[in-house]
């Protein structure tokens, strides 16, 4: 099997073969990272660009690393640090990072759809890293691999994602990912954060947390976005936190043994107690660790020859 | 000058639907009957002789809905470009908007755009004034000068006048003139930050939705005041079953409204906008199956009176932008007339009931002296291939933008010649 | 480098196979090489078998087992997957999947014998010992092969071969094992 694609822009095409295909291949990145020497030289003379126009030093460096155990020369390009100037579009500016010879760019941007539209211009290979509400495939993937690293199936899975499901491109794509499987997926969340039709994508819509954790095997908990107070999406964070924060009295209503997840960074005491972040339970750390492991899985399948 | 159409499929809506000749002279309709030959020799020996078997010969098109973009952004659209582009489409009539830099908030601008207009000769532009000054939906611009100026109609389309007191003022205010307010409804709080129709589509895209609701919303709150003040209410580019069941209701009520549709809004669902293709990106917003059903429906009993095409022309790099940032709007004027005989094919409309919405409903609706053949009528005419099939080819538009997304689409019915004034603009 | 079954049944109809070693042949060179690794080493002391996925895999088990019946004594047993260390990994459109690499010990200081099928060009033997340095510091790398078939690019030598084969450079060597469902035997495949 390969994965015959230039891209790796959303979920929602991927098949579950090449999904699983993915995770196997991390396998191979996370037995590298686990050595003295956390380096191959797969991608030698492969330039990748970290083409970030949000700032996120977490996913950015995951990118960075794995980019650089893969002996890639890496370049961060980031709005302040590059000349992004008003006028230009997005297509201008990853032409010019392209005529730098660049073989993989790996997309952060604001504007849902900004992957796409730049893969759809460049020959170089686009890695989405976060495109608006859009989706975040990377960040599903290593989700997917901590939960099959800690020995769940997928087939029957009760997977719930908790928290601001409207504006979280990483719900989206685990939402995508994760009944692509055959896993079952909660959205549980304030209606005020539900997007339209959610249904439709194959997950059951809550909107009480007490009710939807009952025998869940896995709790994604999200970010909540602070400064969305105000917008009339809820009413106080203390409310919020009263309604959908996970506490360890609500962890107890899980499955023996769920899993906690978090895609970082977390709001302590908003979105998730402190003490369940840190518990046993919790995968967040693991999470972080698989991530460079994943996009190290991505960044070799897709450093092929570019005919 | 003297032109003989010979030979064609006469439909001028609710007085001839039968083969006729069509004598034009000094550019007006001289008569339009059988075996004119004869006539139009008598009356002068060198007319212009079209012939038009197996066409259709039917009062130019008249378009309530263009934005022309002159003054103030030349670079997408001027009226030299905007109208070839109309008589391309078999428009001879265009009601262009007046969201230009300046806006059309005074009689100078108006006056500008006539001027422009007058020059480039390609189609009568008959332009609409503003309702608020600088249309910031705050205070009345000079209504009553816009309308000596030349303005049909008033409104402030792209910027809704969200304050429903200004709204109340303007439509009493435009009594005094019987001019047509038309309002692009929108209710800007619901819509902020939305760039497609909220549903199935913008949750898997991840693209911030604009709900029905948002059109909803104004449509029920101007209804509410053209039945307060008894205006003359013209509902812009209808998008939703909502304004289509409301506008129904209304107009059984006896509230003095009319409305368009515009061929995107009934071609066209949200579907179009998945890979984030920005030429599917309009405001309102292309919608889901069940509003297009309701729009042919509207179309179908005459709720919806016209069809307008709101041309909004932009130039390529703007449409390269990121889906969310991409300005809304589509060129129509030459992709309308296929369009509109689409629904002649499905049998959402009689010939002559599509015809009409493109002739006598808007000039019924904005009062134009136009969209007739009547003897005396101004000279106005396009002859349509309906049979002919051919591919929308963005690069052969005579619009200085090309922002459609109907390239490639195999599509039947053609304009071979549009007649302004008795003089032929456009031909094949 | 080895075809997969599908292929290889489509192949065998096409093509002649010339048999080289049969399973007799195969057994008593892999014993020969137990006994040579033993001679060479002194023992099984700080001695470890690396085998090359997926053929060379197999025969370092099959040494492991022959050297413990000899000496009663373990030999650590690692599994390398050579992929990472390709170096044609650039120019190929779609990148071979990976098959995992497993050494469960530390290799510094430790003798390593590599185990491979077929020694050809060298390429492969120069990717492992590329990955097996970045693995530890062992105190010497050994190689073994079942065939040596010549055709070099790289100054490479092993230093146990079960057979040496001369071959053209269009011809395919073969090695079939047990473990993968046939009969053990080396065979030529002739044509490109």
């Amino acid at each position: 099997m390969s994965l015959k694609r230039k891209d790796l822009i959303s979920i929602a095409p991927l098949s579950s073969d090449e999904i699983m295909f993915i995770l196997e291949t991390a396998d191979s990145f996370k037995e590298v990272t686990g050595r003295e020497i956390k380096k191959v030289p797969a991608l030698r003379g492969k330039t990748v660009v970290n083409f970030f126009f949000e700032p996120s030093t977490r996913t950015r460096t995951s990118f960075e690393l794995a980019a650089k155990r893969l002996s890639a020369d890496v370049i961060n390009f980031s709005p302040s640090s590059s000349s992004v100037v008003k006028g230009e579009t997005l297509l201008d500016t990853a032409r010019n990072i392209e005529a730098m010879q660049a073989d993989i760019i790996v997309l952060r941007h604001q504007a849902a759809g900004a992957a796409e539209t730049l893969a759809r211009g460049v020959k170089s290979s686009v890695i989405n890293a976060g495109d608006g509400w859009h989706e975040h495939p990377t960040q599903a993937l290593l989700d997917l691999f901590t939960i099959r690293e800690k020995g769940l199936a997928f087939k029957g899975l009760r997977v719930a994602i908790v928290g601001d499901i409207a504006h979280s491109r990483v719900a989206r794509s685990n939402i995508y990912a994760l009944t692509k499987l055959g896993a079952e997926v909660l959205a549980v969340g304030p209606p005020t954060m539900m997007p339209a039709s959610l249904e439709k994508l194959g997950a059951q819509v809550h909107y009480n947390l007490d009710k939807a954790l009952q025998g869940v095997d896995v709790i994604m908990m999200l970010r909540l976005q602070l400064e969305r107070q105000g917008r009339a999406l809820f009413p106080t964070i203390r409310e919020y936190s009263n309604l959908y924060g996970l506490t360890a009295e609500r962890l107890r209503l899980a499955a023996p043994g769920a899993l906690v997840m978090h895609p970082g960074p977390i709001n302590r005491g908003v979105e998730i107690a402190p003490d369940v972040a840190d518990s046993f339970s919790s995968v967040i750390l693991d999470q972080v660790s698989n991530g460079v492991a994943v996009r190290m899985g991505i960044l070799y399948l897709l450093s092929g020859a570019n005919q | 000058m003297t032109i003989l159409i010979q030979g064609g499929h006469v439909i001028d809506p609710g007085r001839l639907n039968d083969r006729a000749d069509v004598l034009i002279e000094n550019g007006k309709i001289a008569a339009v009957g059988k075996n004119l030959v004869a006539y139009a020799r008598g009356g002068a020996s060198s007319a212009t002789v079209i012939d038009a078997t197996g066409k259709l010969v039917l009062p130019g098109f008249i378009d309530l809905h263009v934005h022309l973009r002159e003054p103030g952004f030349e670079y997408k659209e001027t009226i030299q470009t905007g109208t070839a582009s109309a008589a391309a489409g078999g428009f001879t009539s265009v009601c262009c908007m007046p969201n230009t830099n300046p806006v059309n908030d005074n009689q100078s601008v108006t006056e500008f755009i006539l001027d422009q207009a007058r020059a480039a000769g390609n189609a009568h532009v008959f332009p609409v004034g503003a309702i608020t000054k600088g249309s910031e939906g705050k205070e009345l611009a000079e209504i009553g000068d816009l309308r000596r100026a030349g303005c049909v109609a008033i409104s402030d389309d792209g910027q809704p006048v969200m304050n429903s007191l200004v709204m109340r003022r303007a439509m009493e205010y435009a009594l005094a003139f019987d001019l047509p307010v038309i309002d692009h409804c929108e209710d800007l709080h619901l819509s902020e930050g939305g760039c497609m129709n909220e549903g199935l589509v913008s949750t898997q895209l991840g693209l911030q939705g604009i709900p029905s609701a948002a059109e909803d919303v104004m449509v029920a709150r101007n209804l509410s005041l053209a039945e307060l003040t008894g205006a003359r209410l013209h509902l812009a580019h209808v998008s939703t079953a909502g304004s289509v069941r409301m506008v129904r209701e209304a107009k059984a009520r006896g509230v003095r409204v009319t409305a368009e549709a515009c061929p995107h809004h009934f071609s066209l669902t949200e579907e179009s906008v998945r890979g984030f293709n920005t030429l599917a990106k309009m405001n309102p917003p292309l919608r889901t199956w069940q509003d297009v059903q309701a729009i042919k429906d509207g179309l179908r009993d005459g709720t919806i009176d016209v069809i307008a095409t709101d041309h909004a022309p932009h130039a390529a790099q703007e449409k390269q932008l990121e889906f969310a940032q991409a300005p809304n709007g589509i060129v129509g004027l030459e992709t309308a007339l296929p369009l509109t005989l689409a629904l002649v094919e499905e049998g959402v409309l009689s010939l002559e009931a599509a015809v009409a919405k493109l002739t006598s409903e808007p000039a019924k609706a904005f009062s134009l002296p136009k969209g007739s053949l009547a003897p005396g009528a101004d000279a106005d005419l396009v002859v349509v291939d309906a049979q002919a099939s051919w591919e929308v080819d963005p690069a052969r538009f005579r619009s200085k933008s090309k922002n459609t997304p109907f390239a490639g689409w195999k599509v039947k019915g053609r304009v071979t010649a549009t007649i302004v004034a008795g003089r032929v603009v456009y031909e094949v | 480098m080895t075809l997969g079954r599908a292929e290889l049944m489509i192949a065998q109809d096409k093509k002649q196979e010339k048999l080289i070693m049969d399973a007799h042949e195969v057994a008593r060179a892999l014993t020969r090489i137990a006994h040579e690794i033993l001679e060479r080493n002194k023992g099984i002391t700080d001695l470890a078998l690396v085998g090359i996925r997926t053929g060379g895999v197999h025969l370092a088990h099959r040494f492991a087992k022959r050297i413990q019946e000899i000496e009663q004594g373990q030999v650590p047993i690692g599994e390398l997957d050579i992929t990472l260390y390709r170096d044609d990994l650039a120019l190929k459109k779609d990148q071979p999947v990976l098959k995992k690499t497993n050494i469960p010990f530390n290799i510094s200081d430790l003798k390593v014998v590599l185990v491979d099928d077929v020694l050809f060009t060298g390429r492969t033997i120069r990717a492992a010992m590329d990955g097996l340095i970045d693995l530890g510091r062992p105190a010497e790398i050994q190689l073994a092969v079942l065939v040596d078939r010549g055709h070099r690019q790289l100054p490479i030598k092993a230093t146990y071969i079960g057979k040496n084969i001369p071959t053209s450079r269009d011809e395919n060597v073969q090695v079939f094992l047990e473990e993968e469902g046939e009969e053990d035997r080396v065979v030529i495949l002739n044509g490109a």
